[in-house]
């Protein structure tokens, strides 16, 4: 209960600025159309017109829930109306791209800690990688990969690795060069190999980093993907359907997307937060 | 003995670490003879040179200075050829092992059969009175424990030799006193040769055939104590009138080492 009474707190007081927030916003509306019509409109008049408009400025909560509800509940799931299909599209390519960067951060990562070489010339090109902004790349890399034929997943998968690669490479460059001098001297005093440190010693060692770095990039291949279906062409996913929304000025829509996609990143990073919990505490690191 | 030879020879060992701070002098024309089945222990104030002369041995350090053999090769030929278990400071024990697991790290590596890592953990684990702690992980042991079972560690693979940093430096003394005992049954039953890191005078005299004492800035060595003790030793030999002698001889060496500061 002394948990629940602050979240809840908070969550009221969002609620009530929101609305408040809806009733400003969407006020000019209802006096327009009033003075269109030449009639006055009073108080209680105006708070449930504010709250009950088909393309509000800000749709208040309650709109938003219910687009939300008929999008996940009200529709076939194999429905092109249907959030449950447009996220599950989302969840295929971040999938894909998270595998895919995760894959690629560890990789990069190994051969940084062995390699000087490496260390000095990959590390500063990943950085320079990520000052770029991702909404200037993702068109051109989609219209480019669409002109050579390849369309759907692989390419919103692409921008996704692009972006998750770089916390995994980050926190495993750490985590890999987590164990001190003296658990590295213990395996030179066996006259071990490389890949025998890397596998008993270094890989284990650097879980904790990995599962850290998996979190932020999880949520990162959700925003690449998300904005990888943005430009034009695409029809399905949350991203287009973001997209959609703005051009008919589906308000609801637009809101009821991006809750979705925050519920989706909620959902993700929470499922790699058990996992980690549950690894952690077999490996007997949280003790 | 006379004609066996030596496990362990270093002659003029010098070794000096740059540091910010100019150059630290850690070991000064250190010469050393350790002859097979040896007790040798090195004792001195900290900072003395004491683990770098025992990596030096192990071959993570290397001398600037003069030659060093161990078992007539180089030390880091003899490191490539697992001459020795090294036991540190600290357990460092893998928490994502079980004690099991951990004593079968050094088997792994080696590449031992699978049979046979199985009987020599339990060996070894019965060896330091850990036989029914193999499945356990590290966290449920008591640093004692965790301490001997990293003694089995280095005892796992057929090593002829048991360098020891200081192994017993975090325990109380109780503890310590056990594991004393343990450590000379076990050296007298495997007959392998021990270089034991110590900073305590009672300690270092009831292990050791051979007692070195260290002094500090630059590290060398300033005596070197034969004892006359009997190689079988019970705990009750420390009232000895020649265990006390031994340790007033030490004492004393200890402080001309410190006279010359
Ligand atoms: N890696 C190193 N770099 C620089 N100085 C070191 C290093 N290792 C040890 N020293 C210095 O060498 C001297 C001897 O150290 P050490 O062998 O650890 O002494 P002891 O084990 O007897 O306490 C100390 O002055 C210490 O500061
Ligand atoms: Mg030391």
């Amino acid at each position: 209960m002394s948990r629940v009474l602050p979240v809840l707190t908070v969550l009221l007081a969002i609620l009530v600025i929101w609305y408040a927030a809806a009733v400003m916003l969407n006020r000019a509306w209802v006096l327009d159309q009033a003075a269109r019509a030449g009639s006055e409109v009073g108080f209680s008049q105006m708070l449930r017109e504010t709250m009950a408009q088909d393309r509000p400025v800000l749709p208040a909560p309650h709109q938003v829930a219910k687009g939300l509800w008929d999008g996940v509940a009200g529709q076939k799931i194999t429905s092109k109306r249907s959030l449950v299909w447009h996220a599950g599209v989302t969840l295929s390519a971040t999938l894909a791209g998270f595998a895919l960067g995760t894959a690629a951060g560890l990789l990069l990562a190994i051969g940084i800690v062995h390699s000087r070489a490496m260390d000095m010339s990959v590390m500063p090109w990943a950085i320079a990688s990520q000052t770029i902004p991702i909404l200037a790349i993702a068109p051109m890399v989609i219209v480019v990969l669409a002109s050579l034929g390849i369309k759907g997943l692989l390419p919103k998968a692409l921008i996704a690795a692009y972006l998750s690669f770089f916390p995994v490479l980050v926190g495993m460059v750490k985590g890999l060069r987590a164990p001190d001098g003296m658990q590295l001297d213990l395996l030179r005093t066996y006259n071990a190999s490389q890949g025998q440190s890397l596998r008993m010693l270094r890989l284990p060692s650097s879980v904790p980093y990995l599962f850290a770095s998996l979190k932020v990039g999880i949520a990162a291949a959700l925003v690449g993907t998300i904005v990888a279906e943005l430009p034009a062409g695409a029809t399905a996913g949350l991203g287009a359907r973001l997209l959609s929304g703005s051009y008919y000025g589906q308000t609801v829509q637009i809101w009821a997307a991006l809750f979705a996609a925050a519920i989706l990143a909620a959902v993700l990073v929470m499922l790699i937060g058990a996992v980690e919990r549950v690894t952690l505490s077999r490996m007997g690191f949280s003790r | 003995m006379e004609a066996a030879p030596a496990v362990i020879e270093a002659r003029h060992l010098n070794l000096t670490f740059p540091t910010d701070d100019g150059p630290v002098h850690a070991l000064k024309d250190v010469d050393l003879t350790v002859a097979p089945g040896d007790f040798i222990s090195f004792i001195g104030p900290s900072g003395c040179g004491k683990t770098t002369l025992l990596r030096c041995i192990a071959a993570l350090e290397t001398p600037t200075g003069g030659s060093l053999t161990v078992r007539g090769m180089t030390a880091d030929a003899a490191r490539r050829a697992r001459s020795y278990g090294y036991v540190f400071q600290a357990a460092g024990l893998y928490p994502w092992r079980t004690i099991a697991g951990n004593i079968r790290l050094p088997l792994e590596i080696m590449g031992y059969p699978k049979a046979e890592q199985a009987e020599r953990v339990q060996a070894v684990l019965d060896l330091v009175e850990l036989g029914q702690f193999g499945r356990k992980f590290p966290w449920q042991l008591s640093g004692g424990m965790q301490q001997r079972a990293s003694i089995a560690r280095a005892l796992a693979f057929d090593a002829e030799i048991l360098l020891m940093d200081e192994p017993f430096g975090a325990l109380d003394e109780i503890v310590r006193d056990r594991l004393n005992e343990e450590l000379l049954r076990l050296w007298q039953r495997t007959g392998k040769t021990i270089a034991f890191v110590t900073h305590s005078i009672p300690e270092a005299v009831y292990l050791s055939t051979r007692i070195v004492v260290m002094s500090p800035r630059p590290g060398r060595i300033t005596k070197v104590i034969e004892s006359p003790l009997p190689r079988v030793r019970p705990l009750d030999i420390r009232d000895s009138p020649e265990f006390i002698r031994i340790a007033h001889e030490v004492r004393e060496g200890l402080h001309e080492g410190h006279g010359h500061d």
